[in-house]
C-alpha cells in the first residue's frame, strides 16, 4: 500500500487546499499523472503522483484544507495491482472501488479548517492580473467560488459597485445542480503569495549567510549572435538573450556542483541533476520560480522552449508540483524593463541564486580604446555554509567566458 | 491593411498578453511596455502574435517602431 501525501512545494508553502480529483478509486495510476489540483498560495498547482499502481481510496475530500503530509489517497503498489487483477475475476478483484468519497467534485467542505482569515464583507477587489472576469470580486467570494466550483463570470454582482459578493457565490452555488458543478481555474490570490514570499524570504534572511560577488560581462558577441540566429527566424522561433544567458549560466553552474543543491540539516546536499528554477514575475504581483529540468542537457532553443512555455503555465495557473520542488538552484532575469543589477535573496533550502540585471551600453575598454559596448551585470548570491565568494567567482567568470564564445553555445 | 484593422489586430493581440488591461484607454503615444507592464517574453509573444495573424514578418531590428500604439497601428498599415 502506497500513501499519497500532500507534498511540499517549496520552503513557503504550509498546505493546501485539495480542489479537484483527477482520479477515482479503481483507477490506474503511473508515475508522473496528475492526480488532483491543490489551490495553494501559489495558486493551482497540479499533483503529480510518483507511484505506480492502482487507486484503493480518496482520503481527503474536494474543499478541505490540508497541511504538508497530510495523507491524500492510498494506492496499491503496481505489483500487488498487477497480481491482483488476473486473478479469478467474481472471487475478489483489487477491491471494489468503493467511493468512499463521491468521485463528483463536490463534497461540501466539512469545516475542520474555518475559511481562510479573509473579511467577510469584503471590500471590493481592485482587478488583479490574473482576475479571469472584469468584474470586482471580493476575496473572500473569489476564495468560495474557486472552492466550490462556481463560474464567476456567470454571476452577476450585489456588492457595492457590482462586486460578487460571498452571499452572491453562495446562491449561485444553491441554484447550480451539483452534477453541472465543475471547478475552475482562478488565479493565484496576490495577497496570500505575497505572504508565501514573505515567509521565505524572512526565513533565508534569518538562516541564510549571503555573500555575494558580481561581475560586468561584455555580451557584443551574443547580442551578434542573436541577432544573426533571429535574422532567419520568424518571430515564434526568435530566441531572447535571456535564454543565451541561462544557457551559459546553466553550463557553468554544470561544472561548479557546490553551488547547485541544498542546505539541509546542518550540511549540504548536492542537487539530483540541475534544475534551475527560473523566476517569473506574475501579471498583478507575485512571482514563481518552476523548475526546468536538465537545464544544462539543453540547448538554446530548447531552454528558449522551456522558458516560454514555463511563463505562459505560470500565468494560466498551470504549473505541476513537481516544478516548483524540483529547483536545485534559482535564476532571475530582469529583462529589458529591469534594473541595472539585482542582489537575489537565496530560495531555502537552495545555496545559490543568479541575478542578471537589464542589458545597457556602457563604455567598454578594448584593446586600450574606450568604445561603447552592451553588457549586463551578473551577481550570484552564495550561502556561506556551503562555498565562498571565490567558488562564486569562478562561476561568474566561466559564465562571461561562455559568452565570449557565444557562438558555441 | 487599414488603420482600423490593424488596430483591431493590435487590440486583439494585446489582450491575450495583458487579459486586465483597459485598451480602449490606451493613449496612441504611450510606451506599449510600460503601459501594459510588458516583459521581453510579453514582447516577443506581441510580435510573435501579430505575425502569427497576418503572416507579416517584423524583424527584429523594426521592434522599435512597434513600442507605441499608434507606431504599431502605422507600421502594421503603411
Amino acid at each position: 500500500m502506497i500513501e499519497f501525501r500532500m507534498p511540499s512545494l517549496g520552503a513557503d508553502m504550509e498546505g493546501g487546499t485539495l480542489v479537484e480529483w483527477l482520479v477515482k478509486p479503481g483507477d490506474a495510476v503511473k508515475r508522473g499523472d496528475v492526480v488532483a489540483v491543490v489551490e495553494t498560495q501559489k495558486g493551482a498547482i497540479e499533483i503529480e503522483i510518483f507511484n505506480t499502481g492502482v487507486v484503493s481510496e480518496l482520503v481527503v475530500p474536494v474543499g478541505q484544507q490540508v497541511p504538508i503530509g497530510t495523507l491524500l489517497a492510498r494506492v496499491d503498489s503496481a505489483m500487488r495491482a498487477a497480481a491482483a487483477r488476473p486473478a479469478t475475476p467474481p472471487a475478489s478483484p483489487v477491491k471494489p472501488p468503493q467511493p468512499v468519497i463521491p468521485p463528483a467534485p463536490i463534497a461540501p467542505p466539512p469545516a475542520v479548517i474555518a475559511p481562510p482569515p479573509v473579511t467577510q464583507a469584503a471590500p471590493v477587489a481592485p482587478p488583479s492580473g490574473a482576475a479571469p472576469s472584469r468584474q470586482p470580486v471580493s476575496p473572500a467570494a473569489r476564495r468560495l467560488a474557486a472552492e466550490r466550483g462556481v463560474d464567476l463570470q456567470q454571476l452577476t454582482g450585489t456588492g457595492p459597485g457590482g462586486a460578487i459578493t460571498l452571499a452572491d457565490v453562495e446562491a449561485a452555488q444553491a441554484k447550480q445542480p451539483p452534477a453541472e458543478v465543475t471547478r475552475r481555474r482562478t488565479g493565484f490570490d496576490p495577497a496570500a503569495m505575497r505572504q508565501a514570499i514573505g515567509a521565505a524570504m524572512s526565513r533565508s534572511k534569518r538562516e541564510i549567510p549571503h555573500y555575494y560577488v558580481t561581475q560586468t560581462v561584455e555580451i557584443s558577441a551574443a547580442l551578434r549572435r542573436l541577432e544573426q540566429m533571429n535574422s532567419e527566424r520568424p518571430p515564434p522561433r526568435r530566441v531572447l538573450p535571456a535564454a543565451m544567458f541561462l544557457r551559459a549560466i546553466a553550463l557553468a553552474l554544470a561544472k561548479t556542483p557546490e553551488l547547485n543543491g541544498f542546505w539541509e540539516d546542518g550540511r549540504f546536499r548536492p542537487g539530483d541533476g540541475l534544475h534551475i528554477g527560473w523566476a517569473i514575475a506574475l501579471r498583478g504581483g507575485g512571482l514563481l520560480a518552476p523548475a526546468i529540468r536538465d537545464a544544462g542537457l539543453r540547448t538554446l532553443d530548447e531552454l528558449m522552449a522551456a522558458m516560454r512555455d514555463l511563463v505562459q503555465r505560470a500565468r494560466a495557473s498551470g504549473l505541476r508540483g513537481s516544478e516548483l520542488s524540483d529547483p536545485t538552484v534559482t535564476v532571475t532575469s530582469l529583462g529589458d524593463r529591469g534594473a541595472e543589477s539585482v542582489l537575489p535573496i537565496i530560495y531555502p533550502p537552495q545555496v545559490a541564486m543568479i541575478g542578471v540585471g537589464r542589458i545597457v551600453t556602457r563604455p567598454w575598454v578594448v584593446d586600450g580604446a574606450i568604445g561603447p559596448r552592451p553588457v549586463v551585470t551578473m551577481t550570484l548570491a552564495g550561502d556561506h555554509r556551503a562555498s565562498d565568494g571565490h567558488r562564486g567567482g569562478i562561476l561568474l567568470a566561466e559564465i562571461d567566458r561562455l559568452l565570449q564564445e557565444a557562438e558555441t553555445l | 491593411m487599414n488603420a482600423t484593422e490593424a488596430k483591431r489586430l493590435v487590440f486583439d493581440v494585446l489582450s491575450g498578453i495583458a487579459p486586465e488591461a483597459d485598451l480602449e484607454a490606451l493613449r496612441g503615444k504611450a510606451q506599449l511596455r510600460d503601459e501594459l507592464d510588458l516583459d521581453s517574453m510579453d514582447f516577443l509573444n506581441f510580435i510573435a502574435g501579430l505575425h502569427e495573424q497576418t503572416g507579416i514578418d517584423i524583424p527584429e531590428a523594426e521592434y522599435p517602431k512597434l513600442f507605441t500604439l499608434d507606431g504599431a497601428v502605422g507600421w502594421l498599415s503603411r
